[in-house]
């Protein structure tokens, strides 16, 4: 799937993330705060993703993980807060303007278009990058082809180095869950994004699998920040440089693997009280 | 025959205009030999059938590749046909210019009624377009002093210039009359349409539209703009309505507001679909049975000894069958039914392919996915 690269490489400079030399945080999200009606699904919460770092997102079911990625996204308005990107505030977040700014994002499950095929999905994805105009196309001038090979050749390479090249003729239904995966991860790569956003990259695929797209996202960390929100907590521990731990749309911890493990607040938040000192609870 | 295929493929040009230009060429003989060996009556006929298509190839880009229906086609044809009677009828603009401005309004229409018809879905889109079936009508009616009332408005047609009748003489010992000359005049307006129609498909906006359609979230993540690109469906597609309005007027020389009733907006949609959704060639089949059938059943009809009014009856009973049948059993259309036996011989392909039992063996789990109705 990915390159051979040895991950531990990359994992050498966990300690210093965010503190890449002479560069901010790439993306940050400062007291975000989403409220749908009564219920508070975000409460103050922030995220500071630096450059080349993978940023894992993690907390149980209904923490607020996609909320907060919708946030990102632009698909959710927060009541409160402010999103930055590089360094300066964006004013109003739309989704289609993501891709032009350098964000990518993939989908729960895998989101591809049934009708077309795995090349041109790739090429949607890849769409922000084009040159011709509407004229051009409706005359099939030269500038219009010569745009569509170029987007045809940045979708290959897409799904090359994800090894799904072999299948960009086939359509998305007659394909194995975990390469229909694949498939919505190149169309993500294909914008060639600065920052991608990974929701939930290893649902559904089996040990191996997870393995290698734990390698893919090292990889892809010396190009792009990445920030995944994902259930596999092996997965997340051995990838990310920080984590953010969300309970109840508040942020509870955020840190290094190690430093999140320990951390008293987040073992509450996975297994209640009760679980780190049954006496004391009791006690109350 | 795979061999033959790619051989074929191989030779043709690889310019997406290039390729485009062959067919609309090929075409055009096709039609030309279809006009100088059929009488006056089926030119006529084609010429009817030409108007239709113009307005189906449109609104199968609208609704197939989209995902936007319209029930306000037969309306936006209505603008095309006025905006060429009014034009016509000042007596100075020659018609290809009244055509190409027929088509302008009526896309500029298309701006108003997309911009609308971008944020609704569904049904609600179909009752949006289909106010438009009902109201454009009635305008006509209520501003009778400008477009003719109930009567219509008269529309003095261009008239075969001499060169033609010299050349159709010339090339094929044929007279010229001017049923001859307005399916000319439809049919190449159809091959340009085509052709413009099928660069499209083939471009960056064809695949967007679709990836528009089947996943909205999915699309809108990728950097397209929705609400845009939605519009733009609609201005085209309206612009080819206009200028199948603008034959129509040429053709039936009256622009009045029983022509473009909902049933023209339904007929449309129903030849798209019978066609084969999302299809040029679909849009082409369609309007061809919808021009045909009709005459050719009420004729069975006759044979079969029943009174003329008895057989005229039959026709929309056939219609709907037809109908029904192509839902039921080919949700896909002809073109459907073309593409499906198309892909029936896979196992012959692979085993002229030795290319691709290496990749299956690469990936197992594969194989079964070649299977039509194995694992998804």
């Amino acid at each position: 799937m990915a390159s051979p690269e040895q991950p531990d490489t990359h994992r050498s400079n966990t300690g210093t993330a965010g503190a890449s030399p002479g560069s901010g945080p790439l993306f940050e999200a400062e007291g975000v705060s989403v409220r749908f009606g009564g219920l508070v699904a975000l409460d103050d919460a922030s995220l500071s993703v630096a450059p080349h770092r993978v940023h894992g997102v993690i907390g149980p079911n209904g923490a607020g993980k996609t909320t907060l990625f919708n946030v990102c996204c632009g698909f959710v308005r927060p009541s409160s807060g402010r999103l930055t990107w590089r360094g300066s505030a964006i004013p109003e977040l739309r989704p289609h303007r993501l891709a032009g700014m350098g964000i990518a994002r993939t989908l729960q499950g895998v989101g591809l278009f049934p009708g077309l095929s795995v090349v041109d999905n790739v090429m949607v994805g890849a769409d922000h990058r084009r040159r011709a105009g509407f004229l051009s196309a409706l005359f099939a001038l030269p500038r219009s082809d010569t745009d569509e090979r170029r987007l045809r050749a940045i979708a290959m390479a897409a799904l090359r180095e994800l090894d799904a090249d072999s299948y960009a003729d086939r359509f998305p239904a007659s394909l194995p869950y975990p390469v229909q995966k694949r498939v919505a991860m190149a169309r993500a790569l294909a914008a060639e994004p600065e920052l991608l956003l990974l929701d939930e990259p290893a649902s559904g695929l089996g040990y191996d699998e997870i393995t290698e797209l734990g390698a893919l996202v090292r990889t892809l960390a010396t190009r792009m920040s990445v920030v995944v929100v994902d259930h596999h907590m092996d997965l997340v521990m051995s990838i990310c440089d920080r984590i953010t731990v969300l309970d109840f749309g508040r942020v509870v911890a955020t840190g290094t693997p190690e430093e999140v493990r320990d951390d008293p607040a987040v073992i509450d938040a996975y297994l209640g009280e009760d679980a780190r000192s049954p006496e004391r609870s009791r006690d109350d | 025959m795979v061999s033959l295929v790619a051989g074929v493929r191989r030779r043709l040009p690889a310019s997406t205009l290039g390729r485009n230009l062959l067919l609309v060429l090929a075409a055009l003989v096709v039609v030309v030999l279809l006009l100088e060996l059929t009488d006056p009556f089926r030119n006529s006929q084609l010429a009817t059938m030409s108007y239709y298509a113009i307005a189906a190839a449109g609104l199968t880009v609208l609704t197939g590749l989209n995902g936007q229906i319209s029930l306000g086609h037969g309306a936006l044809m209505a603008v095309g046909a006025y905006a060429m009677g009014l034009l016509l009828n000042t007596g100075v603009v020659p018609f290809p210019l009244a055509m190409l401005a027929a088509a302008a309004v009526t896309a500029v229409v298309g701006v108003v009624v997309g911009a609308a018809a971008a944020r609704l879905h569904g049904p609600y889109l179909a009752g949006a377009t289909l106010a438009l079936a009902i109201g454009v009508p009635g305008l006509a009616i209520h501003f009778d002093g400008v477009f003719g009332g109930e009567q219509g408005l008269q529309i003095s047609s261009p008239r075969p210039p001499d060169w033609f009748a010299d050349v159709i003489y010339f090339l094929f010992a044929n007279e010229a009359g001017s049923a001859k000359y307005f399916a000319y005049i439809g049919w190449l307006t159809l091959l340009a349409v085509l052709l413009l129609l099928s660069n499209l498909v083939a471009s960056r906006y064809g695949r967007v539209w679709r990836a528009i359609r089947d996943d909205e979230v999915a699309a809108e993540l990728a950097g397209v703009p929705l609400g845009r690109l939605r519009v733009l469906a609609f201005v085209v597609s309206a612009a080819c309505a206009g200028l199948a309005g603008a034959v129509l007027g040429i053709v039936v020389r009256l622009a009045a507001p029983s022509g473009f009733t909902i049933v023209l907006s339904l007929s449309l949609l129903t030849a798209v679909v019978v066609g084969g959704l999302g299809s040029l060639g679909g849009a082409l089949l369609g309007s061809a049975l919808l021009v045909f059938l009709p005459p050719a059943v009420t004729g069975l009809g006759m044979q079969a000894g029943l009174t003329g009014v008895q057989a005229a009856q039959l026709a929309p009973l056939a219609y709907g069958v037809v109908l029904v049948t192509v839902m039921l059993l080919a949700p896909g259309g002809a073109m459907g039914i073309a593409r499906a036996l198309w892909h029936a011989r896979p196992r012959r392909r692979f085993a002229q392919q030795p290319a691709n039992t290496h990749r299956m063996d690469e990936e197992p789990s594969t194989t079964d996915a070649t299977e039509p109705g194995g694992r998804t």
